[in-house]
């Protein structure tokens, strides 16, 4: 089966103030027809840059360095801008992180739907307000007939959100880019739009580029999953075996702070300590190194290569090259164990 | 169990001290009738709250996109004008103050906003925006800044050189953080933290609730947490309020609000919690909440949420259920035992 979308090597860079910052290197990964593909990672580690990069939208100052993007065996990196407002229009929709960033804030609502179908179905104005409202009501938001009318600022956080979604999936793309689609939900419209995403997936075969930090919704929607820390990917596999055998020290640190509902109130979440490096002081050698439990001294001089270790599973660490990551596993139980 | 219990109870035990007193305090938006086909009416976003938040607790606020959260936290602090009640800051009548009567206490009342990409102003390198607010209230000498700015920075998880770039070239969270860092900046007793965290993956989540945790032990802060992510809630907060349609429906300890809710919403609402783990994806109970979300504009009659309730009964669509005066509140008919 053929790639949908097929990112390769890519390194992206922003010209700025204090010269050039990379911030994306050496991302590679591939996204089959109908498959959800989830990119977690941290705050500011390369999710919404890589995204953003596959829609062509970096902006002036940013710009893909190295490596390529195809989607469908085009070659984006390669086409016109004209090309890709095609792509845009049609065959790819962007689920954008800040809602009021890409909404027009002094046309009503239902209009910024409508327009975004009939740029390219060529349908009637009346069909494309009936569409715009079965959409509303489809992702939730309730009398739509009246809310069609009001403007962005009029909406609360979780709705404008939901209208975004709308403008997305009314076009019934191909590949939908959806970052951080349900950060402003509630955990009940967050079911809804997440089956109201597979519906359509199951409807019309669309690929899903999922960017998030919710690792429950990870795990209620993604196929395959691929973690980045400080602009790289450091592991990626199958979800369920992320999530129960994850082998890079950083993956395996992200799963233990996931909240849990049965945590003591009052109580501490268990933070991975330290912090992010910023873009212009990246540490050599692999760059979780400072904050890793099992760094050693080839960790701190050399930097690991997304290495391959089972069926579509790769992991960027030294430790599993000398399969001691189940080395890590017994660590992580006696620390554990210390712990209580 | 503690319905004998009196009012008083309901002060937490570190400190008696009501910071702010909100009595009865509702909030309309106008329907204007130019936008909206029918008649002119309006939207009651907040009606009839009543809540006090103590000195150095935290009230997490839950409920459904659209119930009233930030339309609560924005009337609170007099961003939003109250159409009914009475808000009472250290004491003081707010509800009514004019602009300049309210310059003192703006500065002890913050808030960290849902959307922190509105919030920020494009055209302001980071470190000046920061820096504004501490030399305007004299918060820091021209001399030390600088150095204030750095730690604001540092204590969000940003390095000092992000105070020379533009809202633009931070990331979601990044930016989410920036927003915390200006509202610390002015040093405030009360700060309504309106999805904090939301944009923010679970480890620096983590970071950020430590630090307003440890904010909070030091300079004794009071804070109104609203989210939907009930783990971050549960960490939190001392008490939490469930809203619905405008209205607090249940308010009790943390702990107690958890294990035992009480409204049949609430129960609702904690069962369609997602587990993180894909092996639970199919078993996932289906507990959706039914039906739309009634209209604000035009709510249901009696309890508001009987038309979506599994235990409506004839006379939750006539009478409506108050809010009772317990440590553990309840607005239901027929609580949960
Ligand atoms: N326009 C820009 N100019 C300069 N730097 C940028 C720009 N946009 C993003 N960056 C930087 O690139 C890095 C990656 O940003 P990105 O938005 O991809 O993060 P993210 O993984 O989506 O984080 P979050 O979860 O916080 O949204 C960040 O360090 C950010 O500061
Ligand atoms: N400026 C406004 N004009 C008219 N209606 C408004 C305005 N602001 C908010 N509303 C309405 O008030 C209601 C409550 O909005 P609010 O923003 O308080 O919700 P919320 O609980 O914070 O939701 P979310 O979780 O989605 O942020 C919504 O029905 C919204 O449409
Ligand atoms: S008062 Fe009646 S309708 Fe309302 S929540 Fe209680 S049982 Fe349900
Ligand atoms: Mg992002
Ligand atoms: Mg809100």
């Amino acid at each position: 089966m053929g790639e949908l979308l097929k990112v390769e090597r890519l390194q992206i860079a922003f010209r700025g103030d204090q010269g050039e910052t990379i911030s994306v290197e050496d991302v590679s990964f591939a996204i089959q027809p109908g498959e959800t593909m989830a990119i977690v990672g941290e705050s500011g580690c390369g999710k919404s840059v890589t995204s953003l990069a596959i829609m062509g939208l970096l902006g002036a100052s940013g710009s893909i360095k190295r490596g390529y993007i195809s989607f469908l065996d085009t070659n984006l990196t390669a086409a016109s801008e004209q090309q890709l407002r095609k792509m845009r229009g049609s065959q790819v929709s962007m689920i954008f992180q800040e809602p009021m960033t890409s909404l027009n804030p002094v046309m009503p609502i239902g209009r910024q739907i409508e327009e975004a179908l009939r740029l390219h179905l060529k349908s009637s104005r009346k069909e494309a307000r009936q569409s715009a409202i079965d959409m509303l009501r489809k992702v939730g938001i309730p009398r739509p007939e009246t809310i069609a009318k009001a403007y962005p600022h009029m909406l609360s956080g979780g709705m404008r959100q939901r209208v975004m979604i709308a403008i997305a999936l009314i076009c019934q793309p191909k590949l939908l880019i959806a970052d951080e689609p349900t950060t402003a939900l509630d955990v009940t419209i967050q079911a809804q739009i997440i089956e109201l995403m597979q519906t359509l997936q199951a409807e019309n075969g669309t690929a899903i580029l999922l960017v998030t930090h919710d690792l429950g919704v990870v795990a209620a929607m993604a196929d395959h999953v691929a973690v980045m820390y400080a602009g790289q990917i450091v592991e990626a596999a199958d979800v369920y075996t992320l999530f129960r055998s994850p082998r890079h020290p950083y993956t395996q640190g992200l799963m233990n702070s996931i909240p849990r509902l049965d945590a003591i109130s009052g109580g501490r979440a268990p933070a991975i300590p330290g912090q992010v490096p910023s873009l212009h002081e990246m540490p050599t050698g692999c760059r979780f190194h400072p904050r890793c439990p099992y760094a050693e001294a080839s960790c701190r001089e050399l930097q690991p290569e997304l290495m391959e270790t089972g069926d579509r599973h790769r992991v960027r660490c030294w430790l599993t090259e000398t399969s001691e990551a189940d080395q890590i596993a017994v660590h992580r139980d006696t620390r554990q164990k210390v712990a209580l | 169990m503690n319905e004998t219990v009196s009012f008083l109870d309901r002060e937490p035990a570190i400190e008696h001290k009501p910071l702010m007193q909100i009595e009865r305090l509702s909030t309309h938006y106008p329907l204007r009738s130019a936008l909206f086909s029918r008649r002119a009416g309006s939207v009651k976003a907040v009606d009839d709250v009543s809540l006090t938040l103590y000195e150095g607790e935290t009230v997490g606020l839950v409920g459904e996109s659209g119930c009233g959260k930030s339309t609560l936290g924005r009337t609170i602090i007099r961003l939003e004008p109250a159409h009914s009640g009475r808000i009472r800051f250290e004491g003081d009548d707010i509800t009514h103050y004019t602009p300049k009567q309210l310059i003192p206490a703006r500065m002890r009342m913050q808030m960290i906003f849902q959307d922190p990409y509105g919030s920020l102003n494009p055209r302001m390198r980071i470190g000046d925006m920061l820096a504004e607010p501490l030399l305007v209230h004299r918060l820091a000498s021209r001399k030390d800044v600088r150095r204030e700015v750095d730690r604001l920075l540092g204590l969000v998880g940003l390095p000092a050189s992000a105070g020379n770039r533009y809202p633009h070239e931070f990331s979601g969270g990044q930016r989410q953080r920036i927003g915390i860092a200006r509202a610390l900046s002015f040093r405030p007793k009360l700060l309504v933290c309106d999805e904090p965290v939301s944009a923010l993956d679970v480890s620096i989540q983590a970071q950020i609730l430590n630090l307003l945790q440890d904010l909070q032990q030091e300079l004794k802060l009071t804070y109104l947490f609203i989210a939907h992510g009930i783990g971050a809630v549960k960490q939190i907060s001392t008490r939490v309020a469930v809203m619905y349609l405008g209205k607090i429906v249940e308010l009790a300890d943390t702990e107690e609000l958890f294990r035992k809710p009480r409204h049949p919403y609430t129960q609702l609402l904690l069962n369609a919690y997602p587990p993180p783990d894909p092996a639970l994806r199919r078993e996932r109970a289906r507990v959706i909440l039914h039906g739309d979300v009634p209209s604000p504009a035009n709510p249901p009659s009696g309890c508001r949420f009987h038309t979506r309730c599994p235990y409506a009964e004839q006379r939750c669509r006539i009478e409506e259920p108050l809010l009772t005066e317990n440590r553990h509140a309840v607005a239901c008919h027929y609580p949960l035992e």
